[in-house]
């Protein structure tokens, strides 16, 4: 990072650590074993479509690690499935996950760049044809046919640095990845 | 020169340096080295310029125009100061060039074993051995072709070829085509693969999009003009990212003809985004596309607008034509994901995927973990070993054809004061001294007179005629 930039961002908060961040970069670079995360979450039924996950412990930095308290999300189905209502769907947490990913990415950045963010919104809207969930037509895929993500952004820059803020937190953001890219997934039982 | 070199020494010996490769980088070595009276020999695999006479498709051209083509001492004098090479011609060049600097060139000669040996080093090749100092390596950064692991996934009925097996569309059956990869190859092989009446998938991932000709001059003008070229590895805020940075997309034609995705869509080509997987017999492509349109688009904007901002504090104004904007890359609202490759709809992949250097004859620990060179600008953190020709290597021009003049100047400069300091150090410790290694001493006294005379020999740039 130039002089420049460091000063530039000195004056901008986003609330992100960015000289953390970049030290957690380069020490990770000489012990790129430590970079290797393990994610976990659990799952249990409830009734019907309901259930309840908990997320708490996770791997990194060469150890186990433990958020400060323990998360549950309630996850179901709206009542036109004749379901409860408990709790938002499946694939709208996916929704979720992609949207908090990317806004934390476009905080990051933009502290990186020396840009102070006042406002951002992403507002997210993916279509399902349910044919195939449902079994109707094999030829419909059951997720998503595509997603769209539309930020409203209020920051000290031009369009194009907003914009340009916007594709690098696609391109370093894990859950657009993992929504645009293939992923092996073993499900076992035991 | 060069027939007479192999009469002149014998095939095994001890020089100073072993220069490997002669290509245009280890060419323009040998002409500083030759300069600072510097005892070396350049060993070639095959022939001079070889990659560029026998690894290139037929129809690339340089993607630099040729007044930008030059080498220490020696630059383009024809009458197309702003055509494109044609390979042949490249060659040509590279040829010339090595006739009138003198290189002491052995061709068919693979260096087989690279090994740390007393002071210096042992070079073994497959016509006997080399003992030296120094070694610089010129052997280029596209030795190996960088094809990615799920390749091996796809349907054996395909045809695969490499950018270093593929020579014209003439090579592949009439079916269509699905081309990997978005830098200035792959772009040249969809363009000409889809115009010989095959359809064509393009693969495209992270790329850099660029006008051939920009406010009525060529885009290298530009480059140059603006100080890109010239920027160092020791400027920049990431160098390992700068220099994984794919080649931008550019073509060398006669019409100086600006070939970008667009450009490709025109003519039919489907974009496809980057692939990511090989399933089932189906190719697997990310969903990223948009994204990667996005970036390029907009680095091509800042691109311009830097270019511009120069162009009006620098009196280029009035001279040259109006600022221009390109329409934004146009990505389909549902670009494809998959491709099934068995259908029989597709022969061929092509894999436009880059190149990595072969380094399987080094056996000097000098790579890091993820089998790259560690250098700092090409000088090699292992003593008396330095690089040439890499992709950002000392310069973001490094691995041009016009890059290796201020690269070879530099590395030469240090490579001498390493051969006399190394030198000093032994002379200032003479109970270390073995006897039988005095004619260092002689080979060092050579080096510091070289130093001593090279200040104003550097200088005489001659023009060729």
């Amino acid at each position: 990072m130039s002089a420049t930039a460091t000063s530039a961002s000195n004056k901008v908060d986003n609330g992100v650590n960015v000289e953390a961040l970049l030290g957690a970069r380069a020490a990770l670079t000489e012990a790129p074993e430590a970079a290797r995360f393990k994610w976990r979450a659990t799952c249990s039924w409830v009734n019907g479509t309901h259930s309840r996950s908990t997320v708490q412990s996770f791997f990194g930095l060469g150890a186990e690690q433990s958020h400060k308290t323990e998360f549950r999300y309630d996850a179901d189905h709206p009542e036109v499935f004749a379901s409860e209502d408990n709790g938002a769907t499946p694939v709208e947490y996916v929704l979720v996950g992609l949207a908090s990913c990317l806004t934390a990415g476009v905080a990051a950045v933009a502290q990186n760049r020396g840009i102070q963010l006042r406002s951002v919104k992403a507002t997210l809207e993916a279509g399902m044809d349910i044919q195939g969930i449902l079994g109707i037509d094999s030829d419909v895929r059951n997720g998503f046919d595509g997603i769209k993500v539309v930020f409203d952004i209020d920051a000290d820059a031009s369009k194009e640095d907003i914009a340009a803020l916007v594709a690098q937190s696609q391109r370093r953001s894990a859950v657009f990845d993992i929504v645009t890219n293939p992923t092996n997934v073993a499900v076992e039982v035991r | 020169m060069i027939d007479a070199a192999p009469r002149r020494r014998p095939l095994t010996g001890t020089v100073d340096v072993v220069v490997i490769g002669a290509g245009h980088a280890g060419l323009a070595m040998s002409r500083c080295l030759s300069e600072r009276s510097i005892d070396h020999v350049v060993l070639e695999r095959g022939e001079i310029a070889n990659s560029w006479r026998h690894e290139r498709w037929d129809s690339l051209r340089l993607l630099t125009p040729n007044w930008q083509s030059r080498l220490p001492g020696y630059r383009y004098a024809g009458a197309d100061p702003d055509g494109y090479m044609t390979m042949p011609e490249v060659v040509g060049f590279i040829d010339q060039y090595a006739r009138i600097v003198s290189a002491p060139v052995r061709t068919g000669t693979a260096v087989t074993s690279v090994s740390a040996a007393d002071d210096g080093y042992r070079v073994v090749t497959d016509h006997g051995q080399w003992r030296c100092r120094a070694v610089v390596i010129a052997s280029g950064a596209h030795n190996i072709p960088a094809v990615p692991s799920l390749g091996a996934a796809l349907p054996r009925s395909l045809q695969t070829l490499t950018t270093k097996e593929y020579r014209n569309p003439g090579q592949l059956d009439d079916r269509g085509a699905l081309v990997v990869g978005a830098s200035a190859t792959g772009l040249q092989l969809a363009d000409e693969i889809q115009r010989s009446g095959r359809q064509v998938t393009l693969a495209v991932g992270e790329h850099i999009r660029m006008p051939r000709v920009y406010r009525g001059l060529d885009i290298q003008w530009w480059l140059d003009a603006i100080g890109i070229l010239d920027e160092r590895y020791d400027e920049v805020d990431d160098i390992v990212r700068a220099r994984r940075v794919p080649s931008p997309q550019l073509i060398g034609t006669p019409q100086r003809s600006t070939l970008d995705l667009n450009t490709l869509t025109e003519r039919g080509v489907e974009i496809a985004g980057r692939l990511v997987g090989v399933s089932d017999g189906k190719a697997q492509f990310s969903g990223s596309l948009r994204n990667h349109c996005a970036m390029a688009d907009l680095k091509q904007g800042r691109l311009l607008e830097t270019i511009d901002a120069w162009a009006g504090q620098n009196g280029k104004r009035d001279e040259i034509a109006a600022p221009e904007r390109f329409a934004p890359t146009r990505v389909e609202d549902t670009p494809r994901l998959s491709l099934d490759l068995t259908s029989g709809r597709i022969g061929t992949v092509i894999w436009a995927t880059g190149f990595r250097p072969d380094y399987g004859w080094l056996h000097v620990p000098a790579l890091d973990r993820k089998g790259s060179l560690r250098h700092a600008g090409g000088i090699v953190d292992v003593r008396g070993l330095y690089v040439l020709g890499l992709n950002f290597m000392r310069r973001r021009k490094s691995s041009f054809l016009h890059g290796a003049e201020d690269d070879v100047h530099d590395l030469s400069t240090h490579l001498a004061m390493y051969l006399r300091d190394s030198a000093k150090a032994v002379s200032r410790a003479p109970r270390k001294v073995d006897l039988t290694k005095d004619h260092h001493l002689g080979h060092a006294a050579n080096a510091v007179a070289a130093v001593a005379a090279s200040d104003w020999q550097l200088g005489q740039d001659g023009q060729m005629n």
